[in-house]
């Protein structure tokens, strides 16, 4: 078993209430869903919008610091087989619905 | 892991309106209204990855509660907010104890009561009246405003967006203790009610649901006036007692076979007699007082129906009679129609027959789908066939939704094998 990153992108879900608690039970059902299969390592935090990004020398700034189509909102930790599987159940995310999509990124083992 | 309740974010939004509205001033509804966007849109983000809270409603409502200080510490002077609040926003010593204090349960409930009087506002027609109250203390977006009253989305936009205008420029939210434009007021909002039990009841959407969906809101925000000694007055009782047992039957108008089902079909068994008891205990309350409203004489009449044991037993010389008073408080040819077919149960259906075209302003009943289904019934009782074959598909092709559509064309198909 590998471990990979979740890195949710993007994405608006702002709606009706209605809309929104739904949008809000099929992430809660697709989580569940993750860790019923054992696949689930660390279910992970949103992230707040806002930040500082610091760079060598020059002037600490204030996020965002992609666009805002691409801010990560949150992160995963999962377990797969290889990243193919990790992918592959990324693929049943609900953020797809609001616009988003999902970075999978293979975390990197120490090997002598 | 917690599981949010049905429609709790719908349910909250309300709330939630109703504490930001006192303290921001009717006049910053939009500002009100995106502190709740944001809420959720907070609660989204934190839930679907952490899970629903202990007590979800708490953590909306804190998190609501913590965004109109900010918001009201860094725009204290940008704006003008709740006058009756005024100076008490003003001073760090007395803005917390205020945002605290709109927040408790039973302000909150006072101010949906006030909201919702604002929202019955005289210069807005009956219709849109109903559509702000679905829309600002049901939570129900403007498409989903639009779905239950089968009305475009844009056109729909344009009333509530009208609506609120109109709210804003009330300047305050209506004040309960003003005794001389409450009674007034009050009624408007009993018809809003009233109107919004029967969309959900016999409504012109065809999906289920978001019917029996209506008549729960209805039924909740009707509860608010109870709640309240101002408006919990006899004919709020009727009100409620008339939505208890008309809901009552809610179970038993859709069939096994998922079918609607008339009065005169249902399975009385699927009752709810515990609406049905609630109901009967109301109308005893609503039977002191001079007035005797049309919700009075309503919930009077399903109460004899909800009573009765099967259609033979049902006392239809009361029912006759109580249609009677009805059409001397609110006449109207709908009323006259079902005193008809009242009639024509108790005398038979030629009787029946002879009062329908004797309906005053008939003409009105043209697009009326139960108009031709009352004919087709009694013509059919009467041995006429072709003539009842012939109304029930008049009806049909009058039906408001495909379940109706149904009910008649299977009349019809009864009628002619």
């Amino acid at each position: 078993m590998s471990q990979f990153l979740y890195l949710y992108r993007g994405g608006d879900s702002s709606g009706t209430p209605e809309m929104m608690q739904q949008t809000m039970q099929k992430w809660m059902a697709w989580m569940q869903d993750l860790g019923a299969k054992g696949k689930l390592k660390d279910q992970g935090n949103p992230l707040e919008a806002g930040g500082k990004v610091v760079k060598k020398k020059t002037a600490v700034t204030d996020g965002p610091f992609a666009e805002a189509k691409d801010i990560v909102g949150g992160y995963t930790l999962i377990e797969a087989k290889d990243i193919n599987e990790a992918a592959a159940l990324a693929a049943g995310c609900p953020i797809f619905e609001s616009g988003g999509f999902v970075e999978v990124r293979p975390i990197m083992t120490m090997s002598m | 892991m917690a599981e949010p309740g049905d429609h709790l974010f719908r349910r909250e939004a309300g709330r939630m309106v109703a504490a930001l509205t006192r303290l921001f001033g009717v006049h910053n509804l939009a500002l009100a209204e995106d502190v709740v966007q944001d809420a959720f849109l907070r609660a989204l983000d934190v839930w679907k990855q952490r899970g629903v809270p202990e007590n979800p409603s708490a953590w909306l409502m804190a998190t609501a509660k913590n965004r109109a200080l900010d918001i009201l510490r860094r725009e204290r002077t940008a704006r003008t907010y709740a006058p009756e609040l005024g100076r008490l926003l003003e001073s760090e010593w007395t803005l917390a104890p205020a945002v605290a204090e709109a927040f408790g349960e039973s302000t909150i409930r006072d101010d949906q009561l006030r909201l919702m009087f604002s929202c019955c506002h005289p210069q807005l027609p009956e219709i849109a009246q109903v559509a702000l109250v679905l829309n600002i203390l049901c939570g129900f977006g403007v498409k989903e405003v639009a779905a239950a009253f089968l009305t475009g989305h844009a056109a729909m936009e344009k009333r509530i967006t009208r609506g609120k205008k109109v709210l804003a420029e009330s300047k305050r939210l209506f004040d309960l203790s003003d005794e001389l434009d409450l009674p007034q007021r009050l009624s408007a909002v009993q018809r809003a009610l009233y109107l919004l039990f029967n969309e959900g009841y016999h409504g012109s959407h065809s999906e289920l649901a978001v019917r029996a969906e209506l008549c729960v809101e209805a039924m909740r925000l009707a509860e608010l006036l109870l709640a309240n000694p101002v408006t919990a007055i006899p004919s709020t009782q009727a009100l409620i007692a008339l939505m208890c047992f008309n809901a009552a039957r809610l179970p038993a108008r859709i069939d096994a076979t998922g079918n609607l089902s008339s009065l005169y079909e249902q399975d009385r068994r699927r009752w709810d007699q515990e609406l049905i008891a609630k109901g009967e205990q109301l109308l005893d309350h609503s039977a002191i007082g001079p007035t005797i409203t049309e919700f009075h004489v309503e919930a009077a009449i399903a109460s004899i129906h909800a009573r009765a044991r099967s259609l033979e037993d049902t006392s239809w010389p009361v029912i006759i009679s109580l249609y009677d008073t009805l059409m001397t408080i609110r006449p109207s040819p709908v009323v006259a129609l079902n005193r008809a077919i009242a009639v024509a149960q108790h005398e038979g259906a030629q009787r029946g027959l002879d009062e329908i075209h004797a309906i005053v302003e008939l003409d009105r009943l043209a697009e009326y789908p139960f108009y031709f289904a009352a004919l087709a019934e009694l013509e059919q009782q009467l041995g006429r066939a072709d003539e009842a074959r012939a109304h029930f598909l008049t009806a049909s092709a009058r039906a408001r939704n495909p379940m109706e559509r149904n009910f008649f064309d299977r009349r019809a198909h009864e009628v002619a094998t």
